[in-house]
């Protein structure tokens, strides 16, 4: 649906973006990260025409961005950072507008009824946008770029400004948008990546560092031998026992105390699940086990990471926070990093030099909304 | 275009500045019909139609200056041009709307010519005299299509400083400072007489290029009520230039 393929953006001597290739399927849900200034804004403003690239070649739905703008748009629904609002308008003048804007065929009190349902602006339809709040805003923001129900929406930033019950709304959304919709989504909270995403790009400098699908670094995040325990027993024997079990590789305690009880750290040997064997041993020994947490990596470890790999500068407060967390898992981190680092690089260098020329006919021409109805495929929502 | 073209009409009404202008404009140009035909006793327009021009100067860029400084203050240009119209549709959009808005303008001040027919009818009534008393509607038509030309170069000026800056207020400034520069060339070209030789541009070459280029003497002859074919096509072409350089700015502005 979205093809990317070696792009480069140069502003004056400054490269924002260092060629950069990357495809997106339809219906495919991608979550675009990436630290402060790396790039996604310039990325995503050249997928949707707003800038020209300086190398490189985008497609949407097959046709090239460059050289037909206009078809190239129309499939286009686009959220900038800071939504496009006039602030003179109603929320119901300014869809009419996109709507007009926009070319749209669709039936019009429909289309636009259906819109405002689906992101919850029907009750303000008649305001001022210069006098909603933020969230309020936020929402016409999404409702414009779904107008005229485009194949590709690319939202820059979509939950910012939203409560936390809006924010789940969105996300619900956007999952749902996903199932007809291609959905380019650029965040900073990473858990909103986690929960709505099918893969997660990371650039940093420009460059991408790091293409996964979310399921895979879901199942690193989980895949850990680390486990903090707290054990209720005398704990220089306790401590003996763990360091002599077999399958354990490591243990120490930690200084967090809580009546008799200590929390241990310990560390299994690869390929062993430890935890039904310790609970075992230790109610034998009456040392009653009160509690047991997995040290996976958050995804925000992995990010950092990975970031960090790549050459960013890692933000003291980060730096503090993941030592403080415990030494053993920078390691872990690292190795995560470098595998899908590893991975990327190796991917890049298989990308195919110059598009192949892409098979005729263009995309645009055989769309047809399969439905122009966002209420018929949110069907279970919420 | 078309969708562009309304959203700015429909702007210029929910904002002030569409009433302001058209209040201005108006006042003004009652004031000045009243002054330079009735007070004097004339049926000649001509001089009405000139200091209209003089007007458009400083009431022109009031409609020009948030065309595009503002959506680009805004970010809402985001939304246009990730939209499927073109940046020539775009540009052209707003400069219909303005001219719209001014011609509308300057059609309603025509009201104001009404006595003067009016008066015409009741003189010729009185004198029977061979001679015709009375506005003349040809030069009128004349008049008002050429001042109806200068306003739309005037605007696409307007449009073109617009899309160079963000600030509304220094476009304002800057278009009127372009439009002013204009009209003080035309001014200096004619200061002095040839005979006393006080010609402050004694150069004929100088003063014929000058003439050449300068809007307001191409208007002399809309003035006496000829369609002046060349002057409208220079008009025309000022005004593509102008538009088309707005184009090349956008375009520019996203290869940067």
């Amino acid at each position: 649906m979205i093809k990317i393929s070696h792009l480069v953006k140069n502003y004056g001597s400054f490269c924002a973006v260092d060629d950069i290739s990357f495809e997106v399927a339809k219906g495919e849900i991608v979550g675009f990260l990436g630290p402060n200034g790396a790039g996604k804004s310039t990325t995503m403003n050249m997928l949707t025409g707003y800038l020209s690239s300086t190398a490189g070649s985008i497609k949407v739905g097959g046709v090239d961005v460059l050289d037909d703008p206009l078809n190239a748009k129309r499939l286009i629904g686009y959220l900038p950072e800071q939504p496009p609002l006039y602030p003179d308008m109603t929320v119901e003048e300014y869809l009419n507008f996109a709507y007009d804007l926009k070319g749209c065929k669709l039936d019009r009190a429909k289309h636009l009824g259906e819109i405002c349902d689906v992101v919850k602006i029907g009750d303000v339809q008649k305001r001022l946008i210069k006098n909603l709040s933020k969230g309020y805003k936020q929402r016409v923001g999404i409702a414009q770029a779904l107008v005229g129900n485009p194949p590709v929406i690319i939202f820059d930033e979509p939950t910012i400004g939203l409560d936390p019950k809006q924010i789940i709304e969105i996300r619900n959304l956007i999952r749902t948008l996903g199932r007809e919709h291609t959905v380019i989504l650029s965040t900073h909270i990473l858990g909103e990546v986690q929960a709505v995403c099918d893969r997660i790009v990371i650039i940093n400098k420009g460059k991408i560092v790091a293409d996964e699908l979310t399921e895979n670094i879901s199942r690193a995040v989980e895949n850990t031998r680390r486990f903090n325990v707290k054990i209720s027993g005398p704990q220089r024997e306790v401590l003996a026992m763990l360091r002599n079990m077999s399958g354990i590789c490591y243990a120490e305690v930690l200084a967090a105390r809580d009546g008799d009880a200590y929390t241990y750290m310990i560390e299994s040997d690869v390929g062993v699940d430890i935890r039904k064997k310790l609970f075992f041993t230790l109610a034998e020994k009456k040392w009653p086990m009160i509690g047991m947490e997995a040290l996976g990596m958050s995804i925000e470890d992995i990010f950092i990471a990975v970031v960090d790999k790549s050459g960013g500068e890692r933000q003291p407060a980060e730096r503090k926070k993941s030592r403080s967390i415990e030494a053993g898992r920078a390691a872990a981190e690292k190795e995560m990093a470098d595998q899908i680092i590893e991975k990327t690089a190796r991917e890049a260098e298989n990308a195919p030099a110059e598009e192949e020329s892409a098979p005729e006919g263009k995309y645009y021409e055989d769309y047809t909304p399969a439905s122009d109805s966002f209420r018929a495929d949110g069907g279970d929502k919420e | 275009m078309l969708a562009i073209y309304k959203k700015e009409m429909r702007s210029y009404f929910i904002n002030p500045v569409g009433y302001v202008f058209l209040g201005v404009f108006l006042t003004i140009a009652a004031g000045l019909c009243t002054y330079t035909t009735l007070q004097s006793r004339s049926y000649d327009t001509a001089s009405f139609f000139y200091l209209m021009i003089l007007v458009m100067i400083i009431i022109i860029p009031l409609l020009t200056m948030r065309t595009f400084a503002e959506e680009r203050k805004m970010r809402t240009e985001q939304m246009l041009l990730t939209a499927p119209v073109s940046i020539t549709g775009m540009v052209l959009g707003k400069f219909f709307a303005a001219l719209s808005l001014f011609g509308g303008a300057l059609l309603a001040s025509c009201v104001n010519l009404i006595p003067l027919y009016i008066m015409g009818a009741r003189d010729r009534a009185l004198e029977e005299s061979s001679i015709p008393v009375g506005p003349s509607t040809p030069e009128i038509i004349g008049q008002f299509l050429g001042v109806l030309f200068i306003g739309a170069v005037f605007i696409a000026i307007g449009v073109f400083v617009s899309a160079l800056t963000e600030n509304q207020l220094s476009a304002a400034v800057i278009t009127i400072g372009v439009l002013a520069l204009m009209l003080v060339l035309n001014v200096l070209n004619s200061i002095g007489s040839e005979e006393a030789g006080t010609r402050l541009i004694n150069n004929y070459a100088v003063r014929y290029v000058i003439d050449w280029i300068s809007v307001v003497s191409r208007y002399d002859y809309f003035r006496a009520g000829y369609l002046d074919w060349s002057a409208m096509l220079y008009y025309c072409s000022l005004v593509f230039v102008f538009l088309f350089l707005t184009v090349r700015i956008y375009e520019r502005r996203r290869w940067a």
